[in-house]
């Protein structure tokens, strides 16, 4: 990967505010270019940094462009399309990970984390409410005093 | 315990010094500061050069030390309701975060190094970065970032001193308040920009460094949500302190990510490894110090608010909750990349599209919960007399979605879904804010809402302002419109029903640049509705290339073209957008942040925290 860094480093600011996908690039059929425009975003420009190849200006981002049109003007589907590249330029060209293997993982963090946080949660806030049903004498003197000034506040 | 609060105003004036020294000579071209060479050239604008001191990893570095000690010396001055004791533990703190980045400018990054030979004239800033909205990104960006470092200074010292009560959290709030405005500011300038600047109307890419300025964010707006339960029900302490740890780690992080060069980012800024190293150190040390003083000491630190499953309190958690789980979604998918190729050697990609999948739906539900749960009362509520007051926002959010559905041509979920949150968020934060005004005639209730405390208002706003941001987002991104294509000059053509001439294409000379300048005029039923003059420019100095889009900016649209390369024939390449509610998404940050800046200005913030007060009739302390 710090080759590729150092490879792109160079040519990043240039290619960035580019005009990117040029008129002569595309599909004459509307329908059609607009589904290889939607494929544009998924697919990751290799050459540069971060980036799909929709916006970049990277000649290969242009080679990319066009080989999007080629598939999607032979009547390839998006599944394909994106599947081509897979199997050129491996996972790294997709802007969408799969969820295969190890990236289940990535997938499940937000959902998991979630689930451990409301566990936790319902059995914090049970904890709260349950000691409500305390006598309220287990308070000090301090900090029944405390407590008055915070509700006299409200 | 008594030097701390000279010796951080101290820090302050020194580096304030050391940093006009620094501004000095950008302002005059001195070349014999290598900096000032590589960033800097004498035709450059004098609003260039100033904002040059921080367009670089040397002197932003200065800004970030600067803006430490900026906010350690006003803690020193505003902190007279501290006691003693805990003012010194939080200086202390604050000044150690110090010692350590001037040590890491002093050995890595030293902005006064010099040149013994210095040129004629200076190699300039890259053209991109010479904009108003970028000149100010930037310190909004470190005000927000290092402001985190106060939360964090607070929280520390509380867990040296072992005591987190109501007072803590009313102290540690309005640090969290103003550090979360400057990030809401400096985020919304820097999607303000790429919209703009980029020549495509994108306004936000989930690159690493925009995800880097994202966590602190999204953790401040969690921890300023937390500190309220601490204030007034004494609930939620040790979470709250965590937060406060975890909110400026992210930061540290953020400056991690941003410096190291360790991901790749479209922001190629100052990537040394080097450095990265350092700056993870530092990291480290921080958090985690920070962390194992919380293992030791949060135990002793026991809830006493008391409170039901239907309650504000559970609501505020449940925020927190969603807040956090958001935040980590975010932290995983950009270190991702990085983990699986050293972990399984898997070299992949993790771009918007996963974001949009895994982010958006937690975003959905906090948006969706938003309203009732600020509307809430605290300890024990009855949601059926809540749901009482929101029946009028949601049946008004149901007409705005199905308002959206039937304008659109497109079959996009997007847009409906956007329309409804929007409004339900919005409507619920005006009816939330009547509420307050409590009972009787509609005149006195009005009277009574401009008498509102400062807190009730910056809810109001601050939630307002995320209801507006996300109606942007959706429909702008559900209903934008765009067109490539080659025009003949005076050949009109149609995009989503306007009608496009491109005019003229002349050539022009700035400043410090060369310029094709097209006119374009877009016409709708026949009627001007904006002559734009779209630029391509070429920085000589730089060897750059820049387009400058033309926006006409509109309350319910933008139009914006950008002018592309020559083709044969005196043609041109012209890209057109429509770009419904644009506007929408960075007015909503603004109305935030003021949302924030109302919040402040609360009384509460100003009497002294703790102390014993009568308590005022009909105002007393706003619920939020």
């Amino acid at each position: 990967m710090m080759r590729l860094i150092s490879a792109c480093v160079l040519s990043l600011w240039m290619a960035l505010p580019a005009f990117a996908l040029d008129p002569s690039e595309m599909l004459a059929d509307p329908e059609l270019e607009a589904i290889a425009r939607k494929l544009d975003f998924e697919i990751r420009c290799v050459k540069c940094q971060s980036e799909a190849i929709a916006s970049s200006n990277a000649e290969w981002a242009v080679d990319a462009r066009r080989a999007v049109r080629e598939l999607v003007a032979e009547g390839k589907s998006p599944e394909e399309v994106r599947a081509f590249f897979l199997e050129r330029y491996g996972e790294f060209a997709l802007m969408r990970p799969s969820r295969a293997g190890s990236n289940i993982l990535l997938w499940l963090a937000g959902p998991g984390l979630l689930l451990v946080g409301l566990g936790i949660a319902v059995v914090y806030v049970r904890g709260r409410a349950r000691a409500g049903t305390a006598p309220e004498a287990a308070l000090s003197e301090a900090e029944q005093a405390r407590l008055d000034e915070i509700l006299n506040q409200k | 315990m008594a030097v701390a609060g000279p010796a951080a105003t101290a820090q302050f004036l020194l580096c304030a010094a050391s940093f006009a020294a620094l501004t000095y000579a950008f302002v005059t071209s001195d070349f014999s500061l290598r900096l000032v060479t590589l960033n800097s050239h004498t035709l450059k604008p004098m609003l260039y050069k100033v904002s040059g001191v921080w367009g670089n990893h040397e002197g932003s570095m200065l800004l970030w030390v600067l803006i430490l000690a900026l906010f350690g010396a006003s803690a020193a001055w505003f902190g007279g309701n501290l006691s003693t004791t805990f003012r010194a533990r939080v200086l202390a703190v604050q000044a150690a975060v110090g010692v350590a980045f001037y040590a890491f400018i002093l050995f890595t990054s030293n902005p006064f190094e010099r040149l013994a030979a210095p040129p004629m004239n200076g190699q300039d800033l890259n053209p991109l970065l010479q904009d108003p909205g970028l000149a100010f990104h930037p310190p909004f960006l470190y005000l927000g970032y290092v402001g985190l470092s106060m939360a964090f200074s607070f929280a520390v010292a509380a867990l040296i001193e072992g005591r987190v009560d109501a007072a803590w959290g009313r102290w540690v709030r309005p640090w969290t308040l103003a550090a979360w405005m400057f990030l809401t500011i400096g985020i919304a300038l820097g999607s303000w920009w790429a919209y703009y600047e980029l020549g495509w109307g994108g306004f936000w890419f989930w690159d690493p460094v925009e995800n880097a300025s994202f966590m602190p964010w999204l953790l401040a707006a969690a921890l300023l949500h937390s500190a309220i339960v601490v204030e007034k029900r004494e609930a939620l302490k040790n979470w709250t302190i965590l937060l406060a740890i975890m909110a400026f780690g992210f930061s540290l992080i953020g400056t991690f990510i941003v410096r190291s060069g360790v991901l790749t980012s479209v922001h190629a800024f100052a990537n040394d490894p080097e450095r990265g190293l350092l700056i993870l150190i530092i990291l480290m040390v921080f958090t985690g110090g920070a962390l194992t003083l919380y293992a030791a000491r949060a135990g002793t630190m026991e809830a006493k608010g008391v409170f039901g499953m239907v309650s504000r309190e559970s609501a505020l958690v449940l925020n927190n909750i969603l807040l956090a789980v958001s935040c980590f979604v975010v932290f995983v998918g950009t270190l991702w990349p990085l983990v699986a190729e050293m972990i399984w050697d898997r070299t992949l990609s993790v771009g918007p599209p996963f974001f949009d999948a895994a982010f958006s739906p937690f975003m959905i539900a906090l948006l969706a919960i938003l309203p009732i749960g600020s509307a809430l009362a605290w300890k024990r509520a009855k949601p059926g007399r809540t749901m009482k007051t929101l029946w009028g926002a949601l049946i008004l959010s149901l007409v705005l979605a199905a308002l959206a559905f039937a304008v659109q041509t497109e079959t996009t979920i997007l847009a409906p879904l956007g329309a409804a949150l929007g409004g339900w968020v919005i409507a619920g934060a005006a009816t939330d804010l009547f509420q307050r005004t409590g009972r009787g005639a509609l005149s006195g209730r009005l009277q009574r809402l401009t008498r509102l405390p400062g807190a009730d208002w910056g809810k109001a706003l601050a939630h307002g302002g995320l209801g507006i941001t996300t109606l942007g987002i959706c429909l702008l991104m559900a209903w934008q419109v765009e067109d490539i294509r080659v025009a003949q000059i005076n050949a009109p053509y149609e995009v989503g029903g306007y009608t496009v001439i491109l005019r003229d294409v002349s050539e022009v000379q700035g400043p410090n640049y060369y310029s094709t300048i097209a006119t374009i005029e877009m016409q709708r039923d026949g009627r001007t509705v904006a002559m734009l003059s779209p630029e391509k420019r070429i920085y000589p100095v730089a060897q750059m290339p820049t387009t400058e889009a033309a926006i006409a900016n509109g309350f319910l649209r933008d139009l914006y073209v950008v002018i592309g390369d020559p083709q044969a024939d005196g043609a041109w390449a012209v890209r057109t957008y429509i770009k419904p509610f644009a506007n929408w998404i960075w007015a909503g940050c603004i109305i935030m942040a003021l949302g924030g800046l109302a919040s402040l200005t609360d009384r509460r913030y100003r009497v002294a925290a703790g102390a014993r007060k009568q308590a005022p009739p009909n105002a007393g302390v706003p619920a939020e």
